[in-house]
């Protein structure tokens, strides 16, 4: 009896060595950093990707998933989400994004990540294995402090990289640091109501409460310089720290900016127009700081700026409107191609936790406009992985990178095709969520 | 100037041609199943459908080889076209406004919407009170005025909203203490939105006997006082002799059920059931009742009755034996409603043609319009979409998009024109700089 039992605790120790340990078979795989192989195999073991070939026998053990006419791709990255920080968008007690104040480097997004929020199932049934994480409501000007009429924000915090299944948010992290979010002052909505009005057509049509364009630009170059005044600021205390001067206090903000200022974390800032784009990037050169510019809506002449300088770009929901009345239709649709086209590195975000399941279908959108196919699939995988600092771990099927793989029945752009098999760090992922659930109850009702 | 009219009409010409043959294409005709072949289009009507069609002698021919024709997109849930605010909320019951009053022709919506395959769409009031103001079903007839782009015929409704939205109002920021800045109005629960529309139904009952009695008399030869017409009770007697459909924005099972409830207590059957997040908790009752049911594909949490939503609502519900709809309820998602067929298919594995009707016939039917639009058959309007590739991929696009047999949208068109719109946009701003005098304290800075 006694021994009986050591038998099973030994059964049980072995299956969860195994756990994350498997061999997919026979499926074709799509690496997305090197060409489709057909009917291969991959052998995952410890969470990690150990082997890819056309014939490999599953070591003692390892469970074998038949990948038979199915294909195989790395998990998918979202680029912009506030997943975990926000449950129930118009429910405030929900939401823990856009905290108060002006410069709010130290807040980190991470820590308030809460692992059973209902939309990590939703999308890692849908293959998005790791997704990025915003501590604001990562929009273009969103103005920060949750639209509760603070005052503007220009420093929301520290966004993470985090994968879509874990126990706790430590166990989610793949960088618990991948951007700070920074809030660049913007000049305010041009076109339609509430937008600057040229000085004097402001006194023809005597609008009130309308801004002039003067007015608005010297509110925007006030703000821009406060934003520098905190960046010198900062400066100031990291040269201050260096030389260890006696009497330093410890400051939390400053302490959470030393790595912007070393260049090392990455400022991710959002900016809409080409000239939005140009001024931040002079912001960037002078505080020589590494940007990533989040949610262009043109690119316009700034395009060649930013394939110059290297600068890589996250691009917001293929699926929008123009941004004027009088713009091309397709405009939000044709933008990824044209950033494409400009050599520009890119990938995409939803901005919308709602939505980030949909993250496929915004770029194949991309594609139907222009976009080559395979850009699109980079710009939801090793791209991302690439600009967030999670090169050498996601993003593609490599040897000794972690074993985040969706396993579907076609083309993971296309609406139709169906998710069989998520694995994340080798751990097969249940397909249920509060949705599937609430499907399997009420299917069968009589 | 006279001469650029003259050029601007050589170049409309084809478009008011009478005859018109869509051929070598893939038509989805959504009812006569999918076939290659052409469409015949006379009088701004489908003529005739098949592989092999009859050329009627002078037609203008749009060779659609390898590209596929769906039945024009409707759209059974939409605000565009409206000018101003879609909800008068100042009051628990708005029948006496009607949408029909504030269509605005010129909202670039409409061109936006078509150049996403709608040719039809239900334009409804907001949903800030249990029962809102008269809706309109319009075509996207971009280019006319508003009562040119009326779709005619089309029996009107009236919109019913339940749930947080009509509460809302009940519950104004700051709470409904003594702090309060904005005065609550009724009602403030789902009790209350219950009693609201039962009031309201209970008055209209009232009124509809009024006028019956004095039809009656009339109808005896006798002269009696008409009852006072009343503009808020007259489109609610309109809905008790079902003269007037009742589009109702719902999203919980409870709500749901209730109203049916109240429409089987007064003895009027609700049209649609709009949004209907938790339609599928009660496909049954929804079924039993011969109610249509208008959802979205997948939007969730965006608040708490929208928490149990699932993307497997339209498909669980059609096959329940409900008339189901994917609408947009907004600008942007209007534009691609054929994707979100798309999604009924890997939610709930719907057929092609399943998932295709509801954005076509499945809406017309519930907008009572099927015997016009919604299907490719002869003898129905000439509403068509041509995509590029099949529209049940996200790959596809829209080519052109025909109204009454009269191209309404053509990408190629819109695409070759953005250079002379550009340039007449950089004219009209230069203009407009010149007649500027120079402001006065310096100069602005550089553009």
């Amino acid at each position: 009896m006694k021994l009986f039992g050591i038998l099973i605790g030994c059964a049980m120790a072995a299956g969860a060595a195994s756990n994350n340990s498997v061999l997919i078979r026979g499926a074709d795989v799509y690496p997305v950093t090197s060409e489709p192989v057909k009917a291969a195999s991959i052998l995952v073991l410890d969470g990690k990707i150990a082997e890819i070939g056309l014939k490999i026998v599953a070591p003692k053990g390892v469970r074998v998933v038949d990948g038979k006419g199915l294909r195989v791709y790395p998990g998918m990255i979202d680029s912009g989400t506030e997943l975990g920080l926000s449950e129930i968008e118009m429910m405030r007690e929900t939401v823990d994004t856009g905290e108060l104040g002006e410069f709010m480097p130290q807040l980190r997004a991470l820590a308030s990540v809460n692992p059973d929020s209902e939309h990590f199932a939703v999308v890692r049934i849908a293959g998005i294995t790791s997704v990025m994480t915003f501590p604001a409501g990562a929009g273009a000007g969103a103005g920060g402090g949750g639209g509760r009429g603070a005052a503007r924000q220009y420093i929301s915090g520290q966004a993470a990289l985090i994968r879509t299944f874990g126990r706790t948010w430590e166990d989610m992290a793949v960088s618990a640091l991948a951007a700070m979010y920074v809030q660049f002052p913007s000049l305010g909505a041009t076109g339609g109501r509430g937008g600057p009005v040229p000085g004097n057509i402001a006194e023809l049509v005597g609008e009130t409460g309308a801004r002039t364009f003067t007015e608005m630009m010297r509110t925007y170059q006030q703000d821009v310089a406060k934003l520098a005044d905190f960046f010198d600021e900062a400066r100031r205390y990291q040269r201050a720290k260096a030389a260890n001067l006696p009497g330093l206090v410890r400051d939390l903000k400053y302490e959470a900016m030393l790595p912007v200022l070393d260049g090392k974390l990455p400022v991710a800032i959002a900016a809409a127009t080409p000239r939005l784009i140009h001024d931040t990037i002079q912001f960037a050169e002078k505080q020589n700081v590494k940007i990533v510019i989040m949610q262009p809506r043109q690119l316009g002449s700034a395009a060649a700026e930013l394939k110059a300088k290297n600068i890589p770009v996250i691009l917001g929901r293929v699926l929008a409107l123009p941004r004027g009345q009088d713009d091309p239709y397709d405009q939000a649709f044709t933008l990824p191609a044209e950033t494409y086209k400009a050599g520009v590195k890119f990938a995409f975000g939803t901005f919308d936790n709602e939505f980030v399941r949909n993250l496929p279908y915004q770029a194949a959108t991309a594609v139907a406009f222009g976009l080559p196919e395979d850009e699109a699939l980079k710009a939801i995988t090793i791209n991302p992985a690439q600009i967030w600092g999670a090169g050498d771990q996601l993003g593609s099927i490599e040897k000794d990178k972690s074993a985040d793989l969706m396993v579907a029945t076609g083309d993971p752009l296309e609406i139709q095709t169906q998710v069989k098999h998520v694995f994340i760090r080798g751990q097969e992922i249940e397909l249920s969520s509060k949705q599937t659930r609430l499907y399997d109850k009420y299917v069968n009702r009589q | 100037m006279r001469k650029s009219w003259i050029v601007a009409l050589a170049a409309l010409a084809p478009l008011y041609a009478q005859n018109i043959v869509i051929q070598s294409a893939t038509i989805m005709t959504v009812t006569k199943g999918t076939l290659q072949g052409s469409i015949v289009i006379k009088d701004g009507k489908i003529a005739e459908v098949g592989e092999k069609v009859m050329m009627p002698q002078s037609a203008t021919v749009i060779d659609a080889g390898g590209q596929y024709v769906i039945p024009g997109i409707i759209d059974c849930h939409s605000h565009i076209a409206v000018d101003g605010s879609v909800n008068e909320g100042s009051v628990s019951v708005s029948s006496m406004v009607n949408i029909k009053d504030v269509i605005n022709p010129e909202d670039i919506a409409i061109y936006r919407a078509l150049a996403g395959g709608v040719t039809t769409a239900n334009i409804l009031h907001g949903s800030a009170n249990p029962i809102g103001g008269q809706t309109i079903v319009l075509k996207m007839r971009w280019g006319q005025d508003a009562q040119g782009m009326i779709f005619e015929g089309a029996l009107p409704g009236i919109k019913f909203a339940l749930g947080e939205n009509p509460k809302r109002p009940g519950n104004p920021p700051g709470g409904r203490g003594a702090t309060q800045t904005v005065p609550a109005r009724y009602p403030a629960t789902r009790m209350g939105v219950e009693d609201t529309i039962r009031e309201a139904l209970n008055q209209a009952k009232a009124y509809k006997a009024e006028w019956d009695e004095y039809a009656a008399k009339v109808a005896h030869g006798e002269h009696p006082l008409p009852p006072r017409k009343d503009l808020k009770l007259e489109p609610l007697k309109e809905v008790l002799e079902g003269k007037r459909y009742v589009h109702a924005h719902c999203y919980r099972e409870d709500e749901i059920l209730m109203l049916l409830r109240v429409a089987d207590d007064y003895g009027f059957k609700i049209r649609t059931l709009q949004h209907v997040l938790e339609g599928y908790k009660v496909a049954q009752e929804i079924a039993a009742s011969g109610t249509g049911a208008s959802t979205f594909s997948d939007w969730w949490a965006f608040k708490i009755e929208a928490y149990d939503a699932i993307p497997y609502n339209a498909a669980l519900m059609q096959k329940k034996g409900i008339v189901v709809s994917l609408n947009s309820d907004d600008d942007e998602l209007m534009r691609h409603l054929n994707t979100e067929a798309a999604k009924a298919m890997k939610y709930g594995g719907l057929s092609e043609t399943d998932a295709l009707a509801m954005v076509t016939i499945n809406p017309a039917k519930q907008l009572g319009i099927d015997s016009r639009v919604g299907s490719i058959e002869a003898g129905k309007d000439a509403d068509l979409v041509i995509y590029d590739k099949n529209p049940l991929s996200d790959y596809a696009k829209v080519q052109k998009v025909l109204i009454d047999g009269r191209v309404y949208f053509d990408r190629d068109n819109d695409v070759n024109g953005r250079p002379a719109k550009a340039l007449e946009k950089q004219k009209l701003l230069d203009k407009e700089k010149q007649s500027q005098p120079k402001p006065a304290g310096g100069r602005g800075p550089a553009q």
